[in-house]
């Protein structure tokens, strides 16, 4: 009987630790999205006065012409940002990260500082020195391949439609790949020797070891990497902005999510922007983001077994 | 004096000055209250050194009580970044005015007030208030500053070593390319792609004036007399598609800064230009260059230059200081202003009735053509990039892709039509 008020109290103290991150997340990120979602569906007028517009402008972001085909355009430009993205960053990243630890590198240290010193650029630093590398009267790139008999292969891939998409992701890699070189480098270290010493001792040669006992034993740290890499690739702007502008040209070949919403929220040059519009193509990004967060989360998190050692 | 005394004393001594000091910086506070302070949205970053080393010690020189700030983001960022500013009520005082719409929108929004009644605005005329009125005409709502000339500007040591003389036709200008081409030292005409706007604001408004008869194409398009699919505006099409031989290596990856850096490091004979291109060429180039206006598609005609008003002054509405604003701005409308404006800044050039000397002899030759050819605006400013999709950004990309060859001049023209017809009354008959 007496035990009964003591445990019936409310936990106080669970309350106070939480209220922090509570408080400052709902203030600044909750809010927010909230606020966004709820200004999607207003429509303002030439005076700056918002009316209440329900689905309209939705209706308007996908059924509009003028409207939908940059939508559809960014999604699926969008869409091959990511698939570069995880296919060469992430490959890449895992096969430097496997290089990483091998046993008797000389130097892995340098090389791992080395490799992660471009993620912590700025991106505009990162983008003007590229147009600088890549540029078609003074860079190094043209003269570079002239070097080695391949110039005629050179060409001026950030302005053309068909390459300068392809050319910007692959910038974007270059500056990234330390990221997930790093977290499956940290996954890889932390598998315990014995394991792989069973598995030699067993009879597996090196590559039976890398694809029947590090890879399933990583797959929780890739998972974690491919879902980073897509959130952050729907959420990018900065590097498609610092080097094509908001205009995303050639013909909007390089037109993402982010650039979208910028031109539509903020306007751009003779165009002026408009914040529920604006709203309603961040609603739908925040859309696009949930839905593939879902489906990683009920697709792949859920069937992932985690090893404990 | 005992050692104590002398402790007293010097305690004493520290007192008075210290109360000295608060003193004195209440009443420098106080002064500072008294003096009203101005301060300028701009996204001319590149002309801070003139406003703070000229304009405005010529203005405290009268009114040394109104002290002004000039605070300036990159071009491309001004008007998200002043939009902010304004829905936060951190905008500064005088807001530099971009033309027509983007202003407008600002009066209607109630961010400026109407300089209707502010001294000066009677020395400028109805063209060059019509970028900052209402579509009526009959407020004002930004003091006109400077407009800009589009042309040709040409390095004369290259015209010289291959003896060649300024083109007055397109026919002539063709000859002229072909002549610098075949020496085959130079790259006939400096621009890019890369950025687009160059596209369409050096290539096409620049000579397209000539085809579309200026103000007469202009508004037959406003009024939806003409058509972008009409033979005047395809024809400007093919003539920019006809550049892109003459452009240097790699053009669909040039920007502007390239651009320039080519033409100024005398690698490139012509530079299709902006005026405002003329102080950044003065500092830079060590040859001598000239300017020759947009050549006419056939001799017989009249020229047409693009003489775009472009730039002007307005008032934040929730200023604390609209008197010593007016008092700017009506100093901004003085043939003072605009003398020392347009000699600090040769290739701006002021827009009101005051006859202002020209020192610079290339702005001087651009400013002359007003003289020779009438002028005009470029097409896209009023009213016309009100909608979805915005007429301006379109011609940016088609221009673009006309000279890259991804687009044909008959296709660019529909696609620029098209798009005035989803939204705009006149152009969907």
């Amino acid at each position: 009987m007496e035990s009964a008020p003591a445990r019936l109290r409310f936990p106080l103290h669970i309350a106070v630790f939480l209220a922090p991150a509570l408080i400052v997340y709902s203030l600044f990120s909750i809010y927010p999205i909230v606020d966004t979602i709820r200004l999607s569906f207003y429509v303002g007028d030439q005076e700056g006065a918002r009316h209440f517009a329900g689905l309209a402008n939705f209706r308007t972001l996908l059924t509009d012409p003028a409207w939908s085909a940059q939508f559809w355009n960014a999604l699926r430009n969008n869409l091959i940002f990511f698939a570069i993205h995880m296919v060469v960053q992430n490959g890449i990243g895992l096969g430097l990260a496997m290089l990483l630890s091998l046993p008797h590198l000389a130097g892995g240290s340098i090389y791992r500082t080395l490799i992660f010193l471009p993620t912590m650029l700025s991106v505009v630093i990162v983008g003007f020195i590229w147009q600088l590398i890549l540029n078609p009267l003074w860079g190094i790139a043209p003269s570079l391949l002239k070097a080695v008999g391949l110039g005629s292969y050179f060409g001026p891939w950030l302005g053309q439609e068909a390459t300068a998409l392809i050319a910007i992701s692959l910038i974007s890699v270059w500056q990234f790949v330390g990221i997930p070189m790093m977290l499956i480098y940290a996954a890889l270290i932390n598998i315990p020797d014995d394991l792989l010493d069973a598995a030699t001792v067993d009879g597996a040669g090196p590559f039976s070891v890398f694809w029947f006992v590090r890879l399933p034993l990583i797959l929780p740290t890739l998972g974690v990497v491919s879902i980073l890499t897509f959130v952050a690739n729907f959420n990018a702007f900065d590097l498609i902005y610092a080097v094509k502008g908001a205009l995303a040209g050639p013909n909007f070949s390089t037109d993402i999510l982010g650039t979208f919403f910028y031109r539509t929220f903020f306007g751009y040059q003779l165009q002026v922007g408009s914040p529920t519009m604006g709203a309603t193509v961040a609603t739908a990004m925040l859309v696009v983001i949930l839905i593939g967060v879902l489906i990683y989360l009920f697709g792949v998190q859920r069937r992932l077994q985690r090893h404990a050692f | 004096m005992n050692r104590v005394e002398s402790k007293v004393f010097l305690s004493r001594a520290g007192r008075l000055l210290a109360a000295v000091s608060i003193a004195a910086s209440a009443l420098a506070f106080a002064q500072v209250a008294t003096a009203q302070t101005l301060t300028i949205e701009s996204w001319r970053n590149d002309d801070a050194d003139v406003w703070n080393n000229q304009i405005i010690p010529a203005f405290n020189k009268k009114y040394p009580n109104i002290k002004v700030q000039f605070k300036a983001d990159p071009p491309t960022e001004y008007n998200a970044a002043l939009n902010a500013r304004l829905a936060g009520g951190t905008a500064g005082d005088l807001i530099t005015c971009r033309p027509f719409d983007a202003s407008l929108d600002l009066f209607k929004k109630g961010h400026l007030v109407a300089v209707n009644d502010v001294k000066g605005i009677e020395n400028f005329s109805d063209v060059a208030r019509s970028a900052w009125s209402t579509d009526d005409g009959k407020t004002t709502f930004c003091m006109p500053m400077a407009s800009v000339i589009h042309g040709f500007i040409y390095n004369k040591a290259v015209f010289d070593e291959l003896k060649l003389t300024p083109p007055k036709t397109m026919a002539e200008f063709h000859a002229v390319l072909d002549k610098i081409k075949a020496d085959g030292k130079y790259t006939p005409i400096a621009m890019g792609t890369a950025d687009q706007w160059e596209a369409a604001t050096m290539g096409f408004q620049n000579i397209g004036v000539n085809y579309w008869k200026g103000e007469e194409g202009r508004k037959a398009l406003i009024e939806g007399k003409q058509k972008f699919t009409d033979p005047a505006y395809v024809e400007v099409f093919k003539e920019l598609a006809s550049w892109a031989p003459y452009m240097g290596d790699g053009y669909k990856s040039q920007k502007y800064p390239d651009t320039q850096n080519l033409f100024t490091l005398g690698r490139a004979a012509i530079y299709p230009a902006g005026s405002w291109d003329i102080p950044i060429f003065r500092k830079q180039a060590d040859f001598e260059f000239d300017a020759f206006a947009p050549p006419v598609p056939d001799a017989s005609g009249k020229c047409y230059i693009s003489d775009h008003t472009d730039i002007a002054l307005g008032i934040n509405a929730k200023s604390k200081n609209i008197e010593a604003a007016k008092t700017f701005l009506s100093w901004i409308a003085s043939s003072e202003f605009a003398d020392i404006y347009a000699n600090a800044l040769p290739g701006f050039f002021p827009l009101s009735k005051e006859k202002v000397t020209v020192k610079d002899p290339v702005a001087a030759k651009f400013v002359g053509w007003r003289g020779t050819c009438e002028s005009s605006i470029r097409n896209s400013y009023q009213i016309l990039s009100r909608g979805t999709p915005n007429l301006e950004n379109e011609l940016w990309n088609v221009s673009a892709q006309v000279i890259n060859g991804t687009m044909k001049p008959e296709e660019a023209a529909k696609k620029v039509e098209d798009g005035l017809a989803s939204w705009y009354e006149p152009h969907k008959k």
